[in-house]
């Protein structure tokens, strides 16, 4: 029994020696309970919503009033023609737009009943089925709340229609997400350790002391994964294709292009968390919880950015997926082109240029 | 604890096989109680093979073999807590200090608390550590770590210990206080089993076997190896014997 | 001069790893560093190796200085670290033609160099080098170290874990490799091996304490060392000697005491105890030290050797 005690007491001893077993011992329930408790929120605010009023009348305006003293909602614009409502959702400026129908007071007031459309961008299923849900129920009370006064009940009809996924397929969302995800972390993931192993082995103290040039020995290791990571990419856009039916609808060879340019940027991660680490060890911690932990949490994959509470929402401009996920999703389900992404892909550039740079610079010509 | 005739440690055709490849072919040889005995030979001849079956880290394919008054195959608890083992690669935690070490193994291999801390100020006082005892073990230098290494192996006074080339990359003169060491152990009765590359350390051991592909081509005292192979020295001896 | 190290300093954070530490090699020199674990012989290979610089002092080779030009010194050495640095996942023959191509020549080009090496490992040249016994690991580094012809060789105890066999068969090689005129620098905690070098440098916790000819080391002028032998064997009388007033040092060397003197004097004093133990096997004679007696009499001089450790801290 005092072997057994003796033996339990040196474990301990080891684990409260070693910062880094701490760090994930507290450190990672902390992080995670305070992430996924402000993240996963079943709340919508400041959604934004156009209204195209095709009857501007008293009860229609009101009704508008109504939806944007909710608390819920802001205005995003108000449209006149249906094509502006692509429009408004190809530039990400609206969530729902509200189609009140032609003469609807009239209609409300003569037939009893009247329908309004609610228009949603279901690029985001889960925040679009919410942000319905809302409008419709502010839409609901109010009605009921003016229906008080008539002596028949009027009947406010309520179509939703969702644009880009109609069938508000968790796949459509899950695609983008996934390719992020993935992309990222076998990029990042492989380059990290990869480096980080020949330092561990010995073998990079050779490769030193030889005419390597540090480019070299960078481009070297990182080419291979490039490829590798291509036909990654391609892989998913086909499953995603040919099993869950998930459309392609603009430009295939954009969407390749991105693609290729998150790679490198994932690759550039990877040498600079290299750089870093010492131990292969050490190489894939930092990247699973460096990299993977927020593509899933932070970047829009899973948790709607827009109903995170502002300082996350903050920090999600920081992390490259997220912008990579809006990119293909407006590729992939809105069929957008270079017009409406350039912002987004110029961030990503940016990005990947400042990686390739620190990590460069923090390549080590010599050990230690 | 021994054999009938005051063997130690007693083996018989010893056979180790690893598939196809033969480690250990028919080993035979007994040693002494109290004798420091010498186990050297090649890289892959097969020597850290046969230790680890003797330590009862590995079971032998055949062969008779009984450590310390046990059999190998039924009894390797029991044969555990009768030695001490120590070897060039690892020996205590970096991250303990010299005191906790001692403390942990003393502990393992079954002393009460009186006794481990009466014996831990002897020996911390024998080899000058006192003043450092709780100094972590990856902050000491290479010499003293190896003998306390050493001193942590037998304090549970063990009836063997076994030394995996103990002395690699030590100065020479620590590497002579450490057979010192060594020698005042036999003193105490423990018989020590040891394997070294460094020759001259050879002709300290009573008697002394080399293996070479697997099987034992000598065994015999120092002295009666030089004169059988007509050497000056266990190295000619060795070069003679190890060279194919 | 092919190597020169000019006052090397060099620290890692509280700990100095070499301090002050200046030789020089000549052209076509086999010179070997000498000295136990911690005492700085990989720091300084490094530091040779353009891998680390040093806090202060330089290191020239030919006619680049190793920390500014290295890029050019990288060209020109052929290094073996001390611990095994090939591929484990790649074969004998895959790993020699990377680095043949690393240096932007072929396995054939400079064949003949390493040819002596590599044949002893050639039949098993498809096996992944991780396979291989130690004393296969080092012929291998070693061929892939020169397969450039560098113009000076750098092994950093090329020679440590290895069997007696193996070893004497590497230096061996080391002497043939001289004899194309390539300049070679070894350590080794090895004192033997140390009696093959042209000169060797003696290395004990970051100080240089002597270098010379192996033959030349230490004072030849007084003859001090004595060994005893014995047919009873000579540990019991190790005790006995240290007791002695006359006795500076004594210790154990293989099946001899080695046996320092405090002066000429006192020879005739030891020469009467030695006849009170009526041992007739005994034999005791004068010697002359070789370099393992150099190295722990230029050891013992350090003021923390005679000492108990503790007080050092």
């Amino acid at each position: 029994m005092n072997r057994f005690f003796g033996f339990v007491k040196k474990e301990f001893q080891h684990i409260f020696r070693d910062k880094r077993t701490l760090l994930i011992l507290f450190g990672l329930p902390i992080v995670m309970i305070v992430l996924f408790g402000y993240v996963v929120t079943t709340e919508i605010s400041d959604v934004e919503v156009g209204i195209w009023d095709r009857s501007m009348d008293q009860t229609s305006i009101q009704a508008t009033q109504k939806i944007f003293s909710s608390g819920y909602f802001v205005p995003a614009g108000y449209l006149e023609r249906e094509e502006e409502i692509g429009e408004l959702f190809h530039s990400g400026n609206a969530k729902v737009v509200v189609v009140f129908e032609a003469g609807f007071e009239k209609n409300l007031k003569r037939d009893n009943r009247a329908s309004i459309r609610l228009i949603t961008d279901a690029s985001d299923a889960n925040s679009a089925q919410l942000a319905q849900t809302y409008l419709q129920g502010v839409l609901m009370s109010y009605f009921q709340s003016i229906n008080q006064d008539v002596r028949l009940p009027w009947t406010v009809n309520v179509e939703s229609r969702m644009y880009y996924n109609e069938e508000l397929k968790g796949v459509y969302m899950f695609v983008p997400g996934l390719m992020a995800l993935i992309l990222m972390l076998i990029s990042a993931l492989m380059t990290s350790v990869t480096i980080t192993r020949e330092k561990e082995f010995g073998t990079m103290e050779l490769l030193l002391a030889s005419p390597l040039k540090p480019r070299e020995i960078i481009l070297g290791k990182v080419t291979p994964y490039v490829f590798l990571s291509f036909v990654n990419a391609l892989t998913i856009i086909l499953l995603g294709f040919l099993v869950f039916k998930v459309p392609v609808v603009g430009s295939i060879w954009l969407l390749l292009l991105v693609c290729m340019l998150y790679i490198t940027l994932a690759l550039s991660l990877g040498v600079l968390i290299s750089t870093s680490a010492k131990t292969q060890q050490v190489a894939m911690f930092m990247s699973l919880l460096g990299l993977m932990l927020p593509t899933i949490l932070l970047s829009g994959f899973i948790f709607p950015i827009d109903n995170m509470p502002r300082i996350l929402q903050w920090l999600t401009h920081i992390m490259p997926p997220r912008w990579f996920i809006v990119i293909v999703k407006n590729i992939m389900l809105k069929g957008t082109g270079l017009a409406h992404i350039w912002k987004e892909s110029l961030i990503l550039l940016g990005m990947t240029l400042f990686f390739i740079l620190a990590a460069v610079k923090r390549f080590n010509i010599r050990l230690k | 604890m021994t054999g009938a005739n005051g063997h130690i440690i007693e083996v018989k055709d010893l056979v180790k096989k690893f598939g196809s490849f033969v480690a250990n072919d028919r080993l035979t040889f007994h040693v002494e109680k109290g004798e420091i005995f010498g186990f050297l030979g090649a890289n892959g001849a097969g020597k850290t093979t046969a230790m680890r079956i003797l330590c009862g880290l590995s079971y032998p394919s055949s062969g008779d073999i009984m450590v310390a008054g046990h059999d190998v195959y039924n009894e390797r608890e029991k044969i555990k807590r009768k030695i001490g083992y120590m070897s060039q690669k690892f020996s205590l935690y970096d991250d303990l200090s010299v005191s906790e070490n001692i403390r942990l193994y003393a502990g393992i291999y079954g002393l009460g608390r009186k006794q481990i801390a009466s014996r831990e100020d002897q020996l911390l006082e024998r080899l000058g550590l006192t003043n450092i005892r709780k100094r972590l073990i990856r902050e000491i230098p290479l010499g003293w770590k190896q003998k306390l290494a050493f001193s942590v192996a037998i304090f549970h006074k063990p009836a063997i210990v076994f030394l995996d080339e103990p002395t690699g990359g030590v100065d020479p003169i620590t590497r002579r206080q450490f057979w010192e060491m060594i020698h005042d152990a036999t003193l105490e009765g423990i018989t020590v089993f040891v394997t070294t590359h460094y020759m001259d350390e050879a002709e300290y051991c009573d008697r002394v076997s080399i293996m070479v592909e697997g099987r034992i081509e000598a065994l015999d005292t120092p002295a009666g190896l030089k004169q059988s192979y007509e050497s000056k020295n266990m190295n000619e001896v060795f070069l003679k014997l190890a060279r194919t | 001069m092919s190597l020169i190290l000019d006052h090397i300093d060099k620290s890692f954070e509280s700990v100095k790893a070499l301090n002050q530490v200046s030789f020089e090699v000549k052209e076509g020199e086999l010179f070997g560093l000498i000295g136990p674990d911690g005492a700085g012989k990989s720091t300084l290979f490094r530091i040779m190796a353009s891998l680390l610089v040093p806090d202060s002092g330089r290191c020239s080779m030919l006619a680049y200085d190793v920390n500014k030009d290295y890029r050019e010194v990288r060209k020109i050495i052929g290094y073996m670290p001390g611990r095994f640095s090939l591929y484990m996942d790649l074969s004998v023959e895959e790993n020699l033609a990377f680095y043949a191509r690393v240096f932007g020549t072929t396995i054939n080009e400079n064949y003949d160099l390493i040819k002596d090496v590599y044949e002893q490992i050639a039949p098993y040249k498809k096996r992944l080098a991780g396979k291989l016994s130690g004393g296969m690991k080092q012929k291998l580094a070693l061929s892939c170290a020169l397969i450039h012809r560098p113009r000076i060789l750098i092994l950093d105890e090329p020679t440590t874990g290895v069997d007696a066999v193996s070893r004497r068969e590497f230096w061996e090689m080391l002497k043939q490799i001289q004899g194309e005129g390539i300049t070679t620098v070894v350590s080794t905690p090895y004192m033997d091996e140390a009696e093959l070098c042209d000169r060797v440098a003696l290395l004990q916790k970051g100080e240089l304490l002597a270098v010379s000819d192996p033959s030349a080391l230490g004072d030849e002028g007084e003859k001090l060392l004595y060994s005893l032998r014995s047919a009873k064997g000579v540990y019991a009388y190790l005790e006995q000697l240290r007791q002695l007033e006359e006795c500076r040092h004594a210790w154990l060397f293989g099946d001899e005491l080695h046996v320092t003197l405090r002066s000429e004097a006192d020879a005739p004093g030891v020469n009467k105890v030695l006849e009170s133990w009526q041992d007739e096997s005994l034999r005791w004679q004068s010697i002359v030290p070789g370099i393992e007696d150099r190295f722990m009499g230029l050891l013992a001089q350090e003021p923390e050797r005679l000492s108990d450790q503790g007080e050092e801290l």
